[in-house]
């Protein structure tokens, strides 16, 4: 059990000061935005390292999110929405005409910031995803389910409650809970908007440890509001402004010696 | 108005440097909202009072002729002898032809609603076309919905079946119940939608997100996330479509209701009998009206109970489904 990771707490300061661990999985290049005539994104090109936890900050309405749902096509959703530019994830541009969403979708989780655990039972949550992309036999369910709960540290408070509603847990618990359906199917990355943002600073902080483990196995990517979170947890920050990226490079620098004004004034607090 | 004034509370003001006071004074009786509440608590009461009048009226002069024997015998063709008579083919005939319209209406609303709620673009022609439809047909007279069931569904699908069928006697082509039943359907359908469309919309879009991004398709979010979590607010359209339906006498009297009918209705292609038509037949067709008049009466009260019961049965099968939906998944 539990072969994907063991409880092991991984320091930031342990964290790259170089700009890359692995090759580059996510690129994003020339990525513009348009919701109608409004352009939300501008020109954005980034380069994203494998198994490593990436943070996109920035003031609110800067695009950050909108850029995070680029990444797994969730913005295909909204009518009225243009993307110029590629993003190619190992290699491929997911906007090419023939790519399977599904299959992307299935490579690229994510995690919301409002949790939304289905209306079912805590096992159910979690079997959804894996019976979509064709776990079927019960053993295998309840293999994966509880690699899946243990690695995302909730397996000993639901173990005896599996079948009973996800709706009982604790918000702090649910948004876990989300965090093992994301990953029970085993993805590349995972996207995270703001997951810890509902929720007070012992269950953030629970979540913050977690996403810390992940980042041995999976290439995460969190947009977070606050830049302390930012600060402890990722590798690499991008800090983004009213739809242009401004600066993107290892933690540390850009929140000890930013070489942008106006990334100084932001992680200074001057404004935001 | 005649609470705190400012600063009352403030220690300084009080001149008390150790507690804050604070003071309320009594607030005045208020007439004007004595008045209103009194009036909505009137409204209310005029309303359930006309209803228990109704309900009291038909109980009380229907008690005498109502008796196993009136519920359970086939009647001769002369109704109108209190001690023979029967409306057994009339309740088979009102139950079948709202369960067969239930079968129709149902899944044809869900889908419709579906489509208006999950796929098409809200600000697309069709889109709107298709809703001032719904909303139109909401509007028709019922009578009329049952000229259309003769002209459509008698004269032109009934005789067409009749023909690719080689059927020498019309058999199709005539009233019958699949077609009373089909002109209900048509006629109840703008309720079954709008009460589906509500309760998709009820559904947070978090949850659809959330599904979605797992990788599953749209279909598959409806399907296993969407219709579950809907299934209450689409029993509820088929409670108001029964409702509705059952009592509805104008869509099935070109389309299927007969006068007599010797034998219980049995095959979809067969005439029937039904308890809002013989209402009207005895008012109407009556020798002795006094006579008549329990018989009449007990014929209303065998269908509001029928519908009574035919809504209770949804409804404790709504309330299991939400407990369900409740408890787990």
């Amino acid at each position: 059990m539990a072969e994907i990771l063991t409880p092991k707490l991984a320091p930031p300061e342990a964290s790259v000061t170089t700009a890359a661990i692995g090759a580059p999985l996510i690129e994003i290049e020339d990525v513009s935005l348009y919701y109608g005539a409004a352009r939300a994104l501008k020109n954005i090109s980034l380069k994203l390292d494998e198994k490593v936890v990436t943070a996109f900050i920035g003031p609110s309405g800067c695009g950050k999110s909108t850029l995070l749902r680029c990444l797994n096509r969730m913005n295909d959703l909204i009518d009225n929405v243009r993307i110029d530019g590629a993003i190619k994830i190992g290699g491929h541009n997911i906007y090419d005409g023939n790519v399977d969403v599904i299959e992307l979708r299935k490579r690229v989780g994510m995690v919301f910031q409002k949790s939304n655990p289905f209306p079912k039972s805590v096992y159910e949550n979690v079997a959804y995803g894996l019976r979509l992309h064709g776990v079927k036999a019960k053993s295998d369910l309840d293999t994966r389910i509880e690699e899946s709960l243990t690695a995302s540290a909730l397996w000993d408070e639901v173990k005896d409650r599996l079948h009973s509603s996800a709706l009982g847990l604790s918000g702090g618990q649910q948004q876990r809970l989300c965090i093992a359906r994301a990953i029970a199917i085993k993805p590349e990355i995972i996207l995270m908007d703001e997951p810890a943002s509902a929720l007070d600073p012992i269950a953030t902080a629970r979540i913050e440890d977690l996403i810390l483990d992940l980042k041995k196995e999976f290439t995460i990517v969190i947009v977070t509001h606050n830049m302390q979170q930012a600060a402890r947890i990722s590798d690499q920050t991008a800090f983004f402004y009213i739809g242009e990226l401004v600066e993107f490079g290892a933690t540390r620098k850009i929140f000890t010696n930013p070489a942008q004004k106006r990334t100084e004034d932001y992680v200074s607090g001057r404004f935001g | 108005m005649n609470t705190v004034t400012p600063g009352q509370y403030l220690p300084e003001a009080s001149g008390d440097t150790t507690r804050i006071t604070r003071h309320f004074r009594a607030e005045k009786f208020d007439f004007w909202s004595f008045f209103f509440s009194g009036l909505t608590g009137l409204a209310t009461l005029f309303i359930l009072g006309i209803l228990a009048t109704i309900l009291l009226n038909i109980l009380v002069n229907g008690w005498s002729a109502i008796s196993w024997h009136f519920v359970s015998t086939i009647p001769k063709k002369d109704f109108f002898d209190a001690n023979t008579t029967g409306v057994l083919p009339m309740i088979v005939g009102t139950s079948f032809r709202v369960i067969v319209m239930t079968i129709f209406v149902i899944p044809v609303g869900v889908i419709t609603a579906i489509y208006l709620t999950e796929y098409a673009a809200n600000t697309s022609i069709i889109t709107r076309i298709i809703r001032a439809a719904v909303n139109n047909l909401a509007g028709v007279p019922s009578i009329v919905f049952g000229l259309f069931g003769l002209g459509f569904f008698i004269n032109f699908v009934g005789k067409n079946m009749d023909a690719v069928l080689h059927n020498t006697n019309a058999v199709w082509g005539q009233p019958a119940l699949i077609w009373a039943s089909l002109t209900l359907a048509v006629m109840t359908l703008p309720v079954v939608i709008v009460a589906t469309e509500e309760s998709l919309k009820a559904i947070p879009p978090g949850l659809r997100e959330a599904s979605l991004a797992l990788g599953a398709t749209k279909l598959e979010t409806i399907l296993k996330i969407v219709l579950p979590q809907a299934l209450p607010g689409i029993m509820t359209g088929g409670i108001l479509a029964v409702s509705r339906a059952a009592g509805e006498v104008a869509p099935i009297l070109f389309t299927g209701v007969a006068y007599y009918m010797a034998s219980l209705p049995s095959h979809l292609s067969d005439q029937f009998m039904d308890l809002g038509y013989h209402v009207f037949v005895l008012s109407t067709q009556s020798p002795n009206i006094e006579q008549t008049w329990p018989i009449l009466y007990a014929t209303v009260l065998v269908l509001l109970l029928l519908t009574f019961a035919l809504n209770i049965v949804a409804i404790l099968i709504r309330a299991r489904v939400r407990k369900k939906l409740r408890a787990l998944g």
